[in-house]
Formats: C-alpha cells, sequence, structure tokens
C-alpha cells in the first residue's frame, strides 16, 4: 500500500468518526433513561399516609430481577362534597414529595419508573379506576394490622379476587414502621 | 373611585340555586375611601331596577354626603339594647328577616354586638339573613380580616380588635375593592369627609400616614387579587381533554404565572411535580404545555404518559395545553404571552443529534423571544449520586 493510500484510508476513517461523534449522541448509544423499554410493570400503590420501606425494597428488588419497570401510584381520596376531577391540592402536597422520594430512590437503584396518580370516592376505588386504564403484571401493597391506614383488609381481597395480575401482599411486621420519607428527598422539592 | 371586582354575577340577575341570598362585600383599605357611599348608590340603583331594598344598618359617622345618599331609603330601625344599665342600640335582626326585603344593606360588617343579642358578631347576623334568601351588600376594611390582623399592626402599629374570619370574604359571592390613593384619601379627611374637625389632626398623627394607608392599600389590593385567583381556580371547569386550543379570551393572571413545557415520557412528571411546588411556593397558578408535532401519531407508551400527566395536571389544579407546532421556542413563547405566564420551565431535553446541534438551544431561544420572563431549567435530581436516605 502506497502513502498515499494509507493517508487517505486514514483521513477517511478520521472524518467517519467525527461524523458518527457529531451525529450520535453525547452518551453514545445508550438506552434513554427515564423511557423505559421494559415491558414488566410492577404497580406500587401507596396514599398520602405514607408507603412502607418493605413494600417500595421489594417492588425494586423484584423489578431489578426482572428488568420491570415501577409504577408507584398516588391514591387520593375525593370527598363526597366535591367533584371527581377536583384537585386535591392538601393530599397532593403530602403526595407529591412521597413520589418524588420514591422515584429518586427507585432510579438511584438503577430501576425505570413510571409514575401514576389516581382519584377516587375510596382508595379501592381510586385503585379500580386506576386498574381500568393501566395493564400491570404486578401489584405490591403491604398488608396492615391498623385500620386507617391505607388499604384495608377488604380492600387486598377485592385485589386478589379483581386484579388481573400478580398480586403480592407483605403481611405485616415489626419493620412496618419504617416508612420512606418524603424528607429523604435530594434538592429543593 | 376606581373598583376590583370578584368574577361573580350580581344578585338579581343569578339567584342563588340553593336559595341563600347573595352576599356583596365592599371592602377597604380604610374608613373613608367611600365604601358605605358606594354601597348606598348600588343600593338606589336596585330600588330604581324595581327591587325591595331596605337599610339594615348605616354607620354615615356623621358623613353629610353619606346621610343625604341614604335619603329615599327604607330603613329598618335599630333595636334598643340595654347592657350594664345601659341602652344601646344595635342591628334589628328580627326586624330585618320579618320585614324579609329582597335587599339589605348592611354597614361595618366586623362589629361586635351588645351581649344579649341573638349572635355576638355581625357577621354572624349578616349569614341568617342571607340563609333567609335575603341578598346582603355589606362593607368592611381589610384590616378587619383575621389572617391580616397580624400583618396591619406590624405595618401600621395599630392592632384592630374587631375581626372576621376570612372565610366570610371567601363565603362572599362578590367583593368589591373600593380603592382611592393615599394621596386622595388624606385630602379627603383634611377636607372633613371623614371625620368632624376636632379629630383630624389626631387621625393624620395617627393612622392616617401616608405610609400606613400605602401599606394598608397595598394589603387590600392583594387580597382582592387572591381572592380573584382563587375564585377563577375554583369555578374553572376540569381540565379540557385532548387537543384543545387556547383561546384568546384564556384569562390572566394576577401575580405569578408559570408555564411547565412537557413531553409525553414518564420523566415529566417530575418536571410537573416540581413546577407545582415552585406554584405553591409563589402562589401562582401552573400551566403545563405540550408542544405536540403536527405530524405523526403518538405512540402507545405517548398516549399512556399522555394520559398520566392529564390526570396529574388535573389532581393539582394545572391545566394542561396541546399544541400543534414544529417550532416549539415560537408556540411555547406564543402560549406564554397568550396566558400571562412570568416562569417558564423546562427539563434538561434529550440529547440533541445531527443537524440539530447547529441550532439555537431551546432555553436561549425562549430567553431570546421572550426577554421578560425567566427561564427555569429543572435539575433531574433523581440521577444524582446519593447515599442511604429514610
Amino acid at each position: 500500500m502506497s502513502t498515499g493510500a494509507a493517508i487517505g484510508i486514514g483521513l477517511a476513517g478520521l472524518i467517519i468518526g467525527l461524523a458518527a461523534g457529531f451525529w450520535l449522541p453525547p452518551h453514545g448509544l445508550r438506552p434513554r433513561r427515564g423511557r423505559p423499554q421494559a415491558v414488566r410493570r410492577i404497580l406500587l400503590p401507596f396514599t398520602e399516609l405514607g408507603i412502607s420501606r418493605r413494600a417500595f425494597e421489594a417492588a425494586v428488588r423484584l423489578a431489578q430481577a426482572e428488568h420491570a419497570t415501577i409504577m408507584p401510584a398516588f391514591l387520593a381520596r375525593v370527598p363526597r362534597q366535591l367533584p371527581l376531577d377536583s384537585p386535591l391540592p392538601v393530599q397532593s402536597s403530602n403526595g407529591m414529595p412521597l413520589l418524588e422520594a420514591i422515584e429518586q430512590r427507585a432510579v438511584s437503584q438503577g430501576v425505570a419508573v413510571d409514575s401514576r396518580v389516581a382519584r377516587g370516592r375510596t382508595y379501592r376505588d381510586a385503585l379500580r379506576r386506576l386498574l381500568q386504564g393501566e395493564q400491570v403484571d404486578r401489584v405490591i401493597v403491604s398488608a396492615t394490622d391498623s385500620p386507617n391506614k391505607g388499604l384495608t383488609a377488604d380492600d387486598l381481597e377485592w385485589l386478589l379476587e379483581r386484579v388481573p395480575a400478580e398480586v403480592v401482599i407483605l403481611r405485616p411486621a415489626p419493620q412496618d414502621t419504617r416508612q420512606i420519607s418524603p424528607n429523604g428527598v435530594a434538592g429543593h422539592f | 373611585m376606581p373598583e376590583l371586582r370578584t368574577p361573580e354575577g350580581v344578585g338579581a340577575a343569578n339567584p342563588s340555586p340553593t336559595g341563600r341570598g347573595h352576599h356583596r362585600i365592599f371592602l377597604g383599605m380604610a374608613a373613608g375611601v367611600g365604601k358605605t357611599y358606594r354601597m348606598l348608590v348600588e343600593g338606589h340603583a336596585d330600588q330604581d331596577a324595581g327591587r325591595d331594598v331596605v337599610i339594615g344598618l348605616l354607620e354615615s359617622h356623621g358623613r353629610q354626603e353619606t346621610a343625604r345618599l341614604a335619603d329615599g331609603l327604607p330603613v329598618v330601625p335599630r333595636r334598643r339594647v340595654v347592657y350594664r344599665e345601659r341602652e344601646l342600640e344595635e342591628m334589628d335582626l328580627p326586624g330585618i328577616l320579618g320585614r324579609a326585603p329582597e335587599l339589605c344593606l348592611i354597614d361595618e360588617l366586623a362589629h361586635t354586638n351588645v351581649p344579649g343579642v341573638e349572635h355576638r358578631k355581625r357577621y354572624q347576623d349578616v349569614e341568617d339573613i342571607l340563609a333567609a334568601g335575603i341578598d346582603v351588600m355589606s362593607t368592611v376594611n381589610v384590616q378587619h380580616l383575621e389572617s391580616l390582623n397580624d400583618q396591619v399592626d406590624e405595618l401600621t402599629g395599630v392592632r384592630v380588635r374587631e375581626t372576621i374570619p376570612d372565610a366570610v370574604l371567601e363565603r362572599a359571592d362578590e367583593v368589591v375593592m373600593i380603592d382611592l390613593t393615599p394621596e386622595a384619601l388624606l385630602e379627603r379627611l383634611r377636607a372633613g369627609k371623614i371625620y368632624p374637625g376636632d379629630r383630624i389632626d389626631s387621625a393624620l398623627n395617627n393612622f392616617f400616614r401616608i405610609e400606613n394607608l400605602a401599606a394598608l392599600r397595598e394589603v387590600a389590593l392583594r387580597q382582592v387579587a387572591e381572592e380573584v385567583g382563587h375564585r377563577r381556580l375554583t369555578t374553572a371547569g376540569p381540565v379540557p381533554g385532548n387537543g384543545q386550543s387556547i383561546s384568546a379570551e384564556a384569562p390572566r393572571a394576577v401575580g405569578e404565572r408559570l408555564l411547565a413545557l412537557i413531553e409525553p415520557y414518564p420523566g415529566a412528571q417530575r418536571l410537573v411535580r416540581r413546577a407545582w411546588r415552585s406554584a405553591q411556593r409563589l402562589g401562582a397558578e401552573l400551566d403545563v404545555l405540550w408542544v405536540k408535532p403536527p405530524h405523526g401519531a403518538l405512540t402507545p407508551d405517548q398516549e399512556r404518559s399522555l394520559a398520566a400527566l392529564r390526570q396529574l395536571a388535573s389532581l393539582l389544579g394545572a391545566r394542561l395545553w396541546v399544541e400543534e407546532s414544529d417550532d416549539v421556542a415560537t408556540m411555547a413563547a406564543e402560549v406564554a404571552r397568550r396566558l400571562g405566564s412570568t416562569y417558564i420551565l423546562l427539563g434538561r431535553g434529550r440529547a440533541r443529534r445531527g443537524l440539530a446541534r447547529l441550532r439555537t438551544p431551546l432555553p436561549q431561544r425562549l430567553m431570546e423571544l421572550l426577554p421578560s420572563v425567566d427561564v427555569r431549567i429543572v435539575a433531574d435530581r433523581a440521577t444524582r449520586p446519593s447515599g442511604e436516605r429514610s
């Protein structure tokens, strides 16, 4: 090979390299974060009252193992005297930081997140409405032995009977007092 | 005298579906701005229109203009109440209810009644009158609002003892702010139109100082602006559905208004939530805008994300707008101008490829197109390395 040909090949390689560098996104061919390609979706419903850290960790472990997307869903109760599509700023002021905290923790552990919010007259009604429009493969909920703490035993029974997805109910445990706290949100949220 | 009104109709034209009377409150920054005068003018107008109008309680404070204006309006006489061996006069609530006019004019809503009558406060009497289906016009100064009492004390050094709960103002069908510049009010005071001559100097040296009046005026204007904003939010219908356009008549906000630019993908929810928190802190309204490319259908993922964003916006009381254009910056600028946005929030955006890298980035274009609007890029804090948090 002559020197000229070698220089030509070298220049061509350089041009192709530059063009590829120009054309491709700065992060190369890595998949876009935040736009999960996963097909499996794990629903993690919670209310303004909080979410057990055990339920969250179980969802993360499963999502990591199955390359699934976690779908944390904030369920809000609309008082009877308000229309069902009313804004709920008070409940949201608890729910949104929780949602943010869940997202941040999940993403920091390499799990894709696609959040939802749903309203209903009861938490179960909100969940039912959410599931009418969403397909999920799993639902993870934490059973509770204390009334007025989110989903009741009846709600869980309803979930098992009516939801066309695998339902994982974590039995009550002393660690349930450990909850995801909105105070853990990074930044000023 | 200038006025600001909350956006509600007049009682006669809009009878309440609940049978409750219509309550219009004339709010001012201080005595002498013309609240009572204005109430009487409107009372006459209603009487001329054929309505049965009575004066339930009038405090003219010896102002001749006001007393003259009351002529021609029937008055429900005050009743006499004996308290601690003194005979005092109070508004006659049973008399008004028995007379059952269509409209009753009642001055000084924050007044405290003499013990022994039906209620401790006059605004409670007014509640009974409204409940009887009688329309009421009443007057109050901003410093009598419970939540503003401390603030007014700090601003003016004057603590007002007679207060009314803010809910009274919130429940009113209309709040009309009677505004007057501090200079004009002082002019009225010096001319003896507010207090008799022997009280003018004392008033000028105490409450009626220009800095007090300017501060109170600002408080009153803000209060009504907040009321207007609140009513616009609570009376607005549900967030509209797919592909709606912004009409030219879209109402403009008073104060701050945030516009979050989104695309339908899961990460956009974080942007909306952050924008909402900022809006809460600023006491501002929030709009969410997706500039949709004109060609191409949505993928199922995008449809799901858009539905989720719509739910989120609705829950948070934000409005979601979808506008079609292939020029995001120009369309966003146009929408921001129409809505009167003062902040635009956007995410970091996707990495640009190919020739797109040669174009001016979106935030810079927005800053060029909207020099008076703040542009904020919301950090993707979810990607920040973090330690164990609980």
